[in-house]
Order: structure tokens, then sequence, then C-alpha cells
């Protein structure tokens, strides 16, 4: 997802989490908070999050590289997220994938243009209305390689 | 007169142009002149006519659907406003025969009202449940959730009271409910529609277990993947301690309940309870062998209640009307109803919430109407990624916890998905073991490398390297990550594995 992102700076993260409530000091809270600010972790924020909460830089690296949402690089302008779960499987997920391929990026790359970045999903709860992908954070259904292009555009012209 | 105009701000409808079409509303109705009041319900359910556009007559609501953004100038034409027919029209949407033959008990007020109005929630009978439960015991609260026979509707089927019950008894200064609204499974959308359509009834209902286990703070773990639903559930719980339902006097019953949310990060198996529950102390999702149980020993050690979005959800009706009512509808030993989903390739896909027992060949043919494509039915997955592959000849069984087990099957979360006859069930066996290998949490040996190992074999099996031989490596695997896996990531991904092998063979010899 993309977000009116701040230029990272270690005073800026440490305001960030300052920020916290106090049942949000745990290390995925603190990390999706990072992200949420500055469109990504930046590999000196692992040590700061460590500091801040009283825990060792694995045990943060480790929350870091286990989910998926977590990145460790800015985002493109655009994130595509299309979901290849079964349901959207079912009603030509896979063909939207590999038009996707051909015409934008592989899953997980970004397109050429640096426009773009194309990433997998498991299920985005419009399973009767696939394909779906959530683009920029905004669930678009009955996808197809022929509307894509507009839908993309749209999404361009309104971040 | 000003005339109720609803159309849904249900993710789902606004996938497929809501939002604009609410939009070229206003605009329309302000550029005619004719007073309107927009309400942004939740979805009625019926997905496949979405955006659903509903206008209030003096007979009910009226329904047009599906609209999009360029007809609305045309509805406006044709005098929509008075409930007239046109090319859009279904008719009184309470009497489409789809809607009207549902027994909506958790779903009843979902679509129906302004999800975050919660006097609107009121005059639609929500908060009586819990005035009843506040001027019970906690005893007799648990007693009535468990003689309603409620069992969790996350997919394990357990008895919810059970849970509470273990709680209660339990002493600890601090004790939890936790959500788990990390609705990950494919085909599944029934937690998200409640959140973004009827939050209140979850917030109602999560306060009862409060109150009945002794818990003071309730948390909501809800998925990246439903920002919609994420928003809606904040905004309404700011309404419901403005209101004094949530806080340190829950309306004015003495007790103390308060919920905050937590967004999960992209992680299926975090929809596990143990494994929710370390991603909710903030670590990595990784699954917790039992014993110790939650209810003694869950979130930071404490006593906690762990409940499904719709389990929860449910709560409230049953304190409302009584035990007896729920317990009245069902088959056997699954009691109450149950929030079907259709899913996948289906003409008529969405909500379906029936009593447990109706079959699978009902649900998939005479609500869903067969596939969207028109093809053949050719494979239906129920319950999940994680839940078995029943051929289009096997869909006579009987909806419910035990009927699909015997079956060879689970109900999982109630997700139903259609395949036609395009499809490839070796691909989706693959496809079961890739998924499982993605989103293993890497505890047990058997989930972490086996999918891994089961990708290959498959690969051997579809290229036609020794066949015979690595079909029965698959059966062994498979056998081994059943056993030997702590959690149903890796103990029920060969269930579609097995089920595609049993029912399809020939797409595995190809």
């Amino acid at each position: 997802m993309a977000y009116a992102v701040a230029p990272w700076s270690p005073s800026a993260g440490q305001h960030l989490l300052e920020m916290l409530s106090p049942e949000e000091r745990l290390i995925l809270p603190a990390l999706q908070s990072i992200q949420h600010g500055f469109g990504f972790v930046p590999k000196d924020a692992v040590a700061l999050v460590a500091t801040a909460l009283n825990v060792s830089v694995a045990d943060v690296h480790g929350v870091l590289t286990y989910y998926h949402d977590l990145r460790t690089t800015p985002p493109a302008p655009v994130t595509v997220a299309v979901c290849v779960a079964e349901a959207c499987q079912a009603t030509g997920a896979r063909e939207l994938v590999s038009h996707l391929h051909r015409t934008l990026a592989a899953v997980g790359e970004r397109s050429v243009d640096g426009e773009v970045d194309l990433v997998e999903v498991f299920c985005l709860g419009n399973c009767a209305l696939g394909p779906a992908a959530l683009i920029n954070g905004r669930l678009v259904g009955r996808l197809s390689p022929a509307t894509f292009a507009d839908v993309l555009d749209d999404a361009r012209a309104t971040r | 007169m000003t005339v109720s105009v609803y159309v849904p701000s249900d993710s789902a409808a606004t996938s497929v142009g809501a939002n604009a079409v609410a939009k070229a509303i206003v605009a329309e109705s302000t550029q005619r002149n004719l007073e309107i009041k927009l309400v942004r319900n939740g979805s009625r359910g019926l997905l496949w006519l979405e955006p659903l556009v509903e206008v209030a007559t003096a007979e009910g609501r009226v329904g047009y659907g599906p609209v999009t953004a360029a007809d609305v100038a045309a509805l406006f034409d044709s005098d929509f406003l008075t409930g007239a027919d046109n090319i859009f029209s279904v008719g009184l949407v309470d009497k489409i025969p789809w809607l009207a033959d549902q027994q909506r008990v958790t779903f009843s007020r979902v679509g129906v009202i302004d999800p975050l109005d919660i006097s609107d929630y009121e005059a639609h009978g929500g908060l009586v449940g819990l005035r009843v439960a506040i001027a019970l015991d906690q005893s007799a609260i648990v007693d009535e959730v468990l003689a309603s026979g409620l069992r969790g509707r996350g997919g394990a089927g357990f008895p919810a009271a059970i849970k509470w019950r273990t709680v209660m008894d339990a002493s600890s200064d601090q004790k939890y409910v936790c959500c788990n609204a990390d609705e990950g499974d494919s085909g599944t959308f029934a937690d998200r529609m409640l959140m973004e359509g009827d939050p209140f009834t979850l917030i109602e209902g999560m306060t009862i277990a409060g109150i009945a286990g002794g818990a003071t703070k309730g948390l909501i773990y809800i998925r990246s993947e439903y920002p919609d639903a994420i928003t809606t559930m904040k905004a309404a719980l700011l309404s419901a301690r403005e209101y004094g339902l949530l806080g340190a006097d829950v309306l004015g019953g003495g007790k103390t309940f308060d919920i905050s949310i937590r967004v999960g990060a992209g992680s299926y198996v975090c929809g596990e309870e143990t494994a929710m529950l370390e991603s909710l102390e903030g670590k990595r999702g990784m699954v917790r062998a039992k014993p110790p149980i939650p209810a003694l020993h869950g979130l930071f050690g404490a006593p906690t209640i762990v409940n499904n979005v719709l389990t929860l959800a449910t709560v409230p009706m049953i304190m409302a009307q009584g035990a007896a009512a729920y317990q009245a509808l069902g088959s056997d030993r699954s009691r109450g109803t149950q929030v079907f989903q259709l899913a996948g390739n289906i003409a008529r896909g969405g909500i379906v919430e029936r009593a447990f027992g109706i079959s699978l060949h009902a649900l998939v043919h005479t609500y869903g109407g067969g596939t969207s494509s028109g093809r053949p039915v050719r494979s239906v997955q129920v319950g999940g990624p994680l839940g078995a592959y029943f051929p289009a000849s096997g869909l006579d069984v009987a909806m419910d916890y035990e009927a699909l087990i015997a079956a060879g099957g689970m109900l999982g979360h109630g997700g139903i998905v259609v395949f036609d006859d395009s499809v490839d069930m070796a691909q989706q066996a693959r496809f079961a073991m890739e998924f499982c290998a993605k989103e293993s949490c890497g505890k047990c040996t058997s989930c972490r490398v086996g999918s891994v190992r089961g990708v290959e074999v498959i690969d051997k099996v579809m290229n036609n390297i020794d066949r015979t031989a690595n079909l029965d490596l698959l059966t062994d695997l498979c056998d081994l990550m059943t056993y030997g896996s702590l959690c149903a990531m890796g103990g029920l991904t060969p269930m579609p594995v097995l089920s595609a092998l049993r029912e399809f063979p020939e797409d595995f010899q190809k």
C-alpha cells in the first residue's frame, strides 16, 4: 500500500515510536508504524526499534522478515496486490497474472518504468467478484486482461 | 418528501463501482432538484447484483442492479425514486427468492442498516442481547450460549461456551477476549462483510463474551488485506465509546470492557489461534503447541477467549432471542445457522445464511445458479484452501460439521469455491502445496519441508517422471504432514491434495 510518506531520518523514526500507545509498544506494531510513516522499514530502523522496546536486534529482524507486508525498500508509487488464491483462480487469476507478467512486471517485481510494484496476495475477500486486486489500498473486482490497463490508469490518476 | 436511497459501501460493491454510483446519484438528484437521503449501507449479499441500489418505498425497499454510474441518469428518468419498474429493477429486495428463503440470524442487519449509525442499529434489535446479558450473572450467560449449541465458526467447530466457562473459572487479574478477524481462506468474506456492514454486532458480542468470561479488554485482529473493514471497525469503536457501549460502565450496568484493533501483516497462518496470539504480542506468527490452551494461557499468558468474528457476532442474537430459538435450527450436532459464502466461478455468488444441513448441491445450483462462465461445474472446494475438492457428482452432502467430515471434507469457515470444467485439478493440488510452502510458519518440519517436497513430487507426477512411485510418495508425504504437524496448515494441506487425487485421478495422468 502506498501512503503519503515522509523522508526517513532516525529522529523522525524515534518520534513515531514515541507516539505508540503503551499497548502498542510491541515489535510488530512498531514496525508497522515505521512502514506507515516512511513507506518501508529502513535498515537503521531495526536497531532503533530494538532500543526503544528493549528487545534484541535479532528479535526485530525476525519479525521484519516474517511478515509479507513488511518491506525494507521504498515502494513504487503504485502497488498492485493481485489475488492469486483459489476463488480468483476459478475466474481467471492465472490468465490475469500471466498477462501482467507480459505487460507490466513479474509477480514480486517492479515495472520497467518504475511506477508499479506487482505483488501477489492470497485472498482479498472479494471471492464472488474475482479476479480481484488491491491497488494502492483500493479493492477492484472483476478484473480481466482487457480492463486492467484502464483500472491502473485510474489508480495512477487518483493517487 | 425525502426519499431514502441505499448504495452499499461494502468493499465488494465498491470494487465494482458503488462509490461512483453513489456520487452520480447525489449529483443527479442535486441537478434535478430532488431531495434524497443517501444511505451507505452494507451489502445485502447478492453480490452478482452489485452495485445494488435500493429505494425505500411504502411497500419496502425496491432494488436496482447491477447499476453503473453511467446508468444513473436513466434510473432517474425512469422514476426509480418512486420504486418504478425499469430494466434495472429486481423488485422488492426482501421478496427476491434467493434472499427470502434464507434464515438470516448473524447477518440479519447486514445490508439493511447504516453500519455506523448506532440508533439505526438499536432500531433493528441491536443492544437487546447485551442488556439481557448485563442483567445475568456470568455463569448464566455461559449456560445460555452453551444451550444454544453455538460452535466456533472459524473452522474448528469447538463449542464456544466451553471456552468461555474455562476463562470464567480461571483466576487472573487480567483476562482477554481476542476476536479472530484474520479471514484468510480464499472463498470466504463473511467476516469482512459483517465488520463493514454491521460492526456494532461484533462489538456487542465481544462485550458479552468479556462480561461472561470476566475479561475487561478485547482485541480484534483484522488482516491488512481488509482496509475498509479496519476503517469501519475503528469508526464504530469510537461511536461505541461515545455511546457508553464500551468503557468503564458498559450501558450503565457497572461492567468494564473496551476493545482495540490490531492489524495483521499478510500472514495466512496468523488465522490459527495461537499464531494470532503470538502476532498480537508483536512477534513472528509462529504456532504454539497446545496445551496449554489459550483459554488458560492465552495472550501474554493470561486466560483468553479466542473466537472468530461470526461466532462472536452471533451471540447478541442468541442472548436477545433465547438459546432455544437458535438451537431449534440446524441438524444433528451442528446447531443454528451457518453463513455460507458462494464464491469463485459462480453465477449468483454471495452470502447464504441457512440452518446447518442444507445440501451442497442446493447451495451451488439452487442458490448459486451454477457457474458464471456458463460451462459445467466440475469441482467445488469447501472450507477454504485446506478444504476438500468435491466432484460435480458428489454435491449431495449435507452441510454440517460432522456430515462433511464423514464425506472426507470439512466445513472450515463456510466458503464454497466453484470451478468449471476448464480447471486442472493437478494444478490445484500443486497450488495447495505451494501455498503451504509460502505460508508455513516453519515450526513443524513436516509442514515447512513437506510442502516444498510436495510441490516437487507433484511436478514429477505432472511431468510423468516415475509416476506410480511418486504418487505413492505423495500419499506417504500427505500422511506424514497430516499427523506430524501442530496446526491445520500442515495438517490439512493434504486434504485438497488427496481429494483432488481421489476424485480427479485423470488430471494426474496427462
